[in-house]
């Protein structure tokens, strides 16, 4: 009998210390309402089943399991498979969360929809589930995230969403979520506000990952068809942590399983220019929820760094905070030239291109699956594809386009 | 008695409304925003609302945000402001100072700590925007411990039930946000305003101030007979960004325009 974690949140939207609702009194009411309503719809069985048809037409779920069989051949170890993310309509994970927020949207009539993007993945998600229901959009990015993700920027443009560039700050993503929120505050009555990550105050954590689960449900189904038990390891790449908190969920009370998130590791750990709070951050409290967060000794924010913009986040999810103090997952980095080096590999032996986050996860494969059996199986959440990182590679490698 | 609550006893035996006046501590640096203190007192504020920077100002419009970038430029930490309020201590033991701040720098040095360290500094009470009473047991603790105030915030979206559960743990003074919106915000409704302080009024024997766009003689004309006192941030914030030529000048004016609109008939 394995020992079963509660369920959480718990009704303060916590998890144990984690997370909770640090916002501006004007917002509370709107966050209990959102709480309110989602719980409310999450049991509606015209909800479920509208989401699930979206997913499935739409979005194009499931999304298959790929075996790579020249990769694991190479690191002669552990069979690695692939989640296939990356084949979902707009190429990531993100468009889980969306489809699934824009109904409970319209559920409450909102009228407007805001968003805050890093890498411009989220920022792509939600401007195109509000164009398929004719709702305005305004995204929020920062300065910095716009220039390196112009590609990203000119899709939500053609999708009609409206772009705003975010000059306060570091000038990325926290920023794009302080101006998201301003936003929000300011037009709390007829605006819905869909967080792209599990992460800002209480329901958002919760609600962003059971939309994203669906990733690691249809893993289960699929591990039992393909390699008859249960993975032993999942690997995913965490910023704010939701494609790898839709991954580890249906897995946590599968003790068997061990579940690693891997960190941006910037230019290295010891350099302090990372974006890794789970392995080198503080408890604090940031965009509305408790959770660990890379600070000075005053409490401000630091400034992060990734090569990849969707990772470049100074907090972090207050489930996968939870989870770490638990010890149910486990969180380790893998630095801008791993991700590179993986970039590379994994798009010349298998011709996948993944995103620059995902590239992390897949470093970390590549250290641990030749030390594991061969007849072991890691899975790595593919949550995205590359094709928007394609300038940040080339002006790496000295190339212009 | 306690500084904030004498303060508005005396202004209630004058029937005056209460100037709060707000600046960023260390913009643009420690220097002037003890000279603008002094100058605000002497001017007519009658209490002094302290910004302790940070990096992430989720609740500012744009001339706070920058007025915390422009403090967090100069290094300015929570230390430096309860230092700068020792100073002020020296020559004036009366006029009251809230701390108004975002909560990640009050963790970092500690509920307890902090609270102790302010009371031997002299601070009458702090306001944390993004701490909801539900999330505030240790500040709760830690500030009735040593006898400082945690103002509370009410917002146009707070409903009755919530304003009273609010009320319930406040002291000092409540600020009622009189804008759905960021600091600085330019739309204020004296009808919606009105409506909402008198609900406060009928749940709590506190004084009650009123904030968010209030800018010039109009808008303090336009709701001082709602409350028991206003507050002004942006509109000081907005001179200091102005540059340090003149800066006393411009400030005192600014306070006298405001508070003889305060008293005018």
């Amino acid at each position: 009998m394995t020992e079963e974690h509660p369920i959480l949140p718990d009704s303060d939207g916590k998890y144990g210390l984690y997370g909770g609702r640090y916002v501006p009194e004007t917002l509370i009411p709107a966050l209990e309402e959102l709480d309110k309503q989602y719980q409310l719809i999450k049991q509606d069985k015209n909800f479920q089943n509208e989401v699930s048809n979206d997913l499935k037409a739409y979005v194009g779920r499931p999304s298959p399991l790929y075996f790579a069989k020249r990769w694991t051949k190479q690191l002669g170890g552990a069979k690695v498979f692939l989640k296939r993310e990356d084949l979902n309509h707009t190429g990531a994970h993100k468009i889980n969360n969306t489809v699934g927020q824009i109904l409970l949207a319209k559920h409450m009539g909102k009228k407007r929809i805001i968003a805050e993007t890093g890498a411009g993945q989220h920022g792509v998600a939600t401007a195109t589930v509000a164009a398929r229901h004719g709702l305005p959009c305004v995204v929020y990015m920062g300065e910095e995230d716009i220039n390196r993700q112009s590609l990203n920027v000119f899709r939500m443009k053609l999708l009609g969403a409206e772009v705003v560039s975010v000059t306060s700050g570091t000038k990325t993503l926290k920023d794009a979520m302080n101006e998201a929120m301003r936003d929000w505050v300011t037009n709390v009555d007829d605006t819905y506000y869909i967080i792209g990550s599990v992460a800002g105050p209480h329901p958002y954590p919760e609600i962003v990952r059971d939309f994203n689960s669906v990733v690691g449900e249809e893993l289960i189904t699929q591990s039992k068809q393909e390699f008859n038990k249960d993975p032993e390891v999942l690997i995913a790449c965490v910023g704010g942590g939701s494609n790898a908190m839709g991954l580890f969920y249906p897995f946590i009370n599968a003790k068997n399983v061990r579940l690693i998130g891997v960190e941006a590791g910037g230019l290295g750990l010891e350099t302090g220019k990372h974006a890794a709070p789970l392995n080198d951050g503080k408890e604090g409290i940031l965009h509305g929820m408790r959770t660990y967060l890379m600070q000075d000794e005053s409490g401000q924010i630091k400034e992060t760094h990734s090569v990849s913009a969707g990772l470049d986040y100074p907090g972090v999810g207050p489930e996968h905070a939870w989870l770490k103090d638990i010890g149910r997952a486990e969180y380790v980095v893998a630095d801008d030239e791993e991700a590179l080096e993986a970039f590379k590999e994994l798009t010349l032996i298998e011709g996948i291109m993944p995103a620059l986050e995902t590239a992390h996860a897949l470093a970390h494969v590549k250290k641990m699956a030749p030390l594991m059996n061969k007849d072991e199986v890691i899975v790595v959440n593919v949550s995205g594809r590359g094709d928007k990182d394609i300038n940040t590679v080339a002006e790496i490698e000295g190339i212009n386009l | 008695m306690k500084r904030i609550e004498s303060t508005f006893d005396n202004l209630r035996k004058q029937k005056k409304k209460a100037l709060v006046a707000y600046l960023v501590v260390g913009d643009p640096d420690l220097e002037t925003t003890l000279d603008l203190m002094e100058v605000m007192v002497s001017k007519g504020a009658d209490i002094l609302e302290l910004g302790i920077s940070f990096s992430d100002p989720m609740a500012e419009g744009p001339t706070i945000q920058h007025a915390h970038e422009r403090a967090l430029e100069n290094k300015t930490t929570l230390s430096d402001a309860l230092d700068l309020v020792i100073q002020f201590r020296k020559k004036d033991s009366t006029t009251p100072i809230v701390f108004m701040g975002y909560m990640n720098p009050f963790e970092a040095m500690g509920a307890e700590n902090f609270c102790s360290r302010a009371y031997k500094s002299g601070l009458d009470g702090i306001l944390l925007v993004d701490m909801p009473p539900e999330e505030s047991r240790n500040f709760t603790r830690a500030a009735s411990t040593n006898s400082l105030d945690l103002i509370r915030l009410i917002a146009p979206t707070t409903d009755e039930k919530r304003i009273k559960n609010i009320c319930t743990d406040a002291s000092g003074y409540i600020y009622y946000i009189s804008v759905k919106g960021v600091t600085g915000s330019n739309k204020i409704d004296p009808v919606e305003v009105k409506s909402k302080v008198n609900t406060i009024q009928s749940m709590t024997d506190l004084p009650v101030v009123v904030g968010f766009g209030i800018k010039d003689a109009d808008s303090v004309t336009s709701v001082r007979d709602l409350s028991d006192g206003i507050v002004v941030g942006s509109a000081l914030v907005s001179l200091i960004a102005e540059g340090k030529n003149q800066l006393s000048d411009k400030i005192s004016n600014k306070i006298e325009e405001l508070s003889s609109a305060l008293l005018s008939e």
